[in-house]
């Protein structure tokens, strides 16, 4: 039984400094229902043919994306990996450019250069999507360190699954973080498996967060599909790293609902691993509980089809975009060609 | 066609009392110039701080009690993470001079360097850029052996997006490295441990070096050697040697290696018709290769003599004095392949 649905649910009447207020609850569910559509439309539409990419599925992560990019103001920065479109769209990017992108269209966040795996927006704060396991790290440490050096107040949140913890980056970046107070925060995004090893075969420790204890970091472990606990973890981790306090690192607790890409095998999924996952939906899950805390059907229904015009309008603004020109392909690799 | 302006031409022949400095002080002047103009040059690397004794080469030596140790950042053993931090604060508009104490540990770094500093550019499609200098050093001669002494630039001369450079005397180790700090995309400055001692007329200040340009350092008539780093120094011996017999050599000093500037080469070995390439990596597969291989493209009717290559041999570098000097090109080596350009009979 994942551990996510082994964590209660916390009651929302909770006042920590932390808690979410009934705004930010309200937009923090825009954004789960903004990754929980998109994600649904992407299989859509690479079910149907339509788009022929590899994409990576989000489906069950939705809250704790929605929940920590919440946390962060508009200019913070973010990196993170091919399994990222969570984390891209609660960070901002505009679903228009990021839908163009995924299609290799010349209207893209990176003018179709990029692809899925390697989306950047630094209008919003996405600096690097890569798709090497446990890169980010590194480079989020840089990120950090420039806004330590500069006093510009800004974090740095870096997103990885559980599967990446065991890469030497990880440590050699949360040994450098620590050790610098960097306002960096290592949100493990714990979804039991790194491709179809699940936990326990690929890493030594019951958890993630016991890592932390290595590097004289704070590590919290969190129901990441509980949005309030979320958002309280998330909040106080950006707290601290813009008081110069350093950096955390976050264990959010979590299910991948679907194969580890479109398409792939997922049998190697144990059965009553699966059922709790779906038994323990996230997003079902976070309305209800809106539902109990007063907010109207209504109030939600509208919420929901104004993100369902919002990926309407996106998909067809990707498909019909055109291509990038094939003179794009020397252009970018330095700022100016010096030689041929 | 002169490829040479005043400043891609090497220091004029030192006049009688001009100022001398080694190439460790070229170095390191162009890295505290460089930090004193913009707070956004920073230095990191093993050892780089004062506390720390100013870097293993005292490159950065009083550089952290200059500019503070959030600028001169002393880090742990951590390659990867070095060269990521330099990624990370590159791409918001900081200029990193990441220090990777030898050259063969930046095969731990390789993804950073690889798939993420060389790559972000075109995959952000130009949103961001990685303005990071990557300052390593190398060489054969100091009884280092198999681990410590690699040359490969060739290993980053084949990634679109980096930039490789090498300097042979040390006005030139101060003008790339101020072009390099001053370039927008990453940039691998590569340092010979054995030229670090070498004293050279000192450099004017703005005295650049500008990427991607080739320096004519001997002219000649006969024959053009190409080279980059120590060995130049080699290839001027060499031709100094030849003169003697009345062999015209000229000699090419890359200083940039990617991009090469192919303009000045073709120039000079159309005017000779004869080549011979030295480096001191390894000869198979090395940079000898390619330039070779454009030679030929571009001159093919031209040349006299096909191109030579002479380099390092395929085999790690060995600890044994008697053997690292077998292992590396020898003057002699360099010489011969010369004559084997000179003496070429067109097989009819
Ligand atoms: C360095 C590296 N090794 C292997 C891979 C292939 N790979 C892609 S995703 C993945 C699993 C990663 O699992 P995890 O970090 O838990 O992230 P998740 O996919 O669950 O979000 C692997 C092995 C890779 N992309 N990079």
């Amino acid at each position: 039984m994942p551990e996510a649905v082994a964590v209660a649910d916390r009651a929302t009447s909770q006042t920590s400094p932390t808690s979410p207020d009934r705004a930010t609850l309200l937009e923090i569910y825009r954004r789960t229902v903004l990754i929980n559509r998109t994600d649904e439309r992407f299989r859509q539409l690479l079910m149907t043919g339509k788009l022929q990419i590899v994409y990576y599925p989000v489906r069950g992560q939705e809250v704790l994306s929605a929940a920590m990019m919440t946390a962060l103001k508009p200019d913070d920065y973010l990196v993170t990996t091919y399994r990222g479109v969570h984390d891209q769209l609660a960070k901002g990017i505009p679903s228009k450019l990021l839908w163009a992108e995924c299609a290799g269209r010349s209207t893209g966040t990176c003018k179709g250069k990029g692809g899925p795996m390697h989306i950047t927006h630094p209008e919003t704060g996405v600096m690097v999507t890569t798709g090497v396991v446990g890169s980010g790290l590194p480079i989020a440490n840089g990120l950090a360190l420039a806004s330590q050096n500069r006093g510009d107040g800004k974090v740095t949140v870096v997103s990885f699954g559980d599967g990446a913890t065991n890469i030497g980056a990880f440590h050699e970046a949360m040994n450098m973080a620590q050790l610098w107070k960097l306002p960096v925060i290592f949100l493990c995004q714990n979804n039991l498996f790194g491709e179809h090893t699940a936990y326990a075969a690929h890493t030594s420790v019951p958890s993630i967060v016991d890592r932390a204890a290595s590097y004289g970091m704070k590590g919290v472990k969190t129901d990441g599909n509980d949005p309030v606990a979320m958002y309280e973890t998330a909040k106080a981790a950006v707290d601290r790293a813009r008081a110069g306090e350093g950096p955390t690192l976050i264990e959010a607790m979590t299910f991948r609902m679907l194969g580890h890409l479109f398409g792939a095998d997922f049998s190697y999924v144990p059965k009553e691993l699966t059922e709790a996952g779906i038994a323990n939906d996230p997003v079902p899950r976070f309305r209800n509980r809106l539902l109990e805390m007063q907010v109207t059907e209504s109030e939600l229904a509208a919420l929901e089809a104004k993100v369902e015009a919002e990926i309407d309008e996106a998909v067809e603004f990707a498909l019909a975009s055109p291509f990038p020109d094939v003179s794009e392909l020397r252009i970018d690799v330095v700022k100016q060609e010096l030689a041929a | 066609m002169s490829t040479q302006d005043q400043t891609m031409t090497a220091p004029a022949p030192a006049p009688a009392k001009v100022a001398k400095i080694s190439f460790v002080e070229g170095l390191h002047m162009a890295l505290d110039e460089a930090m004193g103009a913009d707070e956004n040059v920073i230095a990191l690397g093993e050892d780089v701080g004062d506390a720390q004794g100013g870097g293993v080469f005292k490159i950065t030596k009083g550089l952290s009690t200059k500019y503070g140790v959030n600028r001169v950042r002393a880090t742990p053993i951590s390659e990867q993470a070095i060269i990521g931090a330099a990624v990370g604060a590159a791409l918001v508009g900081m200029r990193p001079v990441a220090e990777i104490m030898l050259m063969n540990f930046v095969t731990v770094a390789m993804d950073q360097i690889v798939n993420h500093a060389a790559k972000l550019r075109f995959m952000s499609g130009g949103q961001t850029h990685v303005p990071l200098v990557i300052r390593t050093t190398t060489g054969v001669g100091v009884g280092f052996g198999g681990q410590h002494s690699d040359m490969l630039e060739a290993w980053f001369a084949h990634v679109p997006g980096l930039k490789v450079v090498m300097a042979s005397n040390p006005a030139d180790a101060y003008g790339l490295l101020h072009s390099a700090i001053e370039d927008d995309d990453p940039v691998i400055l590569i340092e010979n441990i054995l030229c670090y001692g070498i004293q050279g007329p000192a450099p004017t200040p703005g005295y650049r070096v500008p990427l991607g340009k080739a320096a004519i350092t001997r002219e000649g008539t006969d024959v053009s050697i190409i080279s980059y780093g120590k060995a130049v120094l080699d290839a001027l011996a060499v031709a100094e040697r030849l003169a003697a017999e009345g062999v015209s050599v000229e000699v090419v000093d890359l200083r940039t290696i990617a991009p090469f500037d192919e303009a000045t080469v073709l120039a000079s070995v159309g005017k000779t018709g004869r080549a011979v390439i030295v480096h001191e990596a390894v000869k198979a597969y090395g940079t000898g290769a390619e330039m070779s291989s454009r030679i030929h493209e571009e001159l093919f009717g031209q040349l006299h003599a096909p191109v030579q290559r002479v380099g390092g041999t395929y085999s790690p570098v060995p600890f044994s004095p008697a053997l690292e000097k077998a292992w590396i090109h020898s003057q002699d080596q360099i010489t011969a392949a010369v004559r084997r350009t000179l003496d070429w009979k067109k097989p009819r």
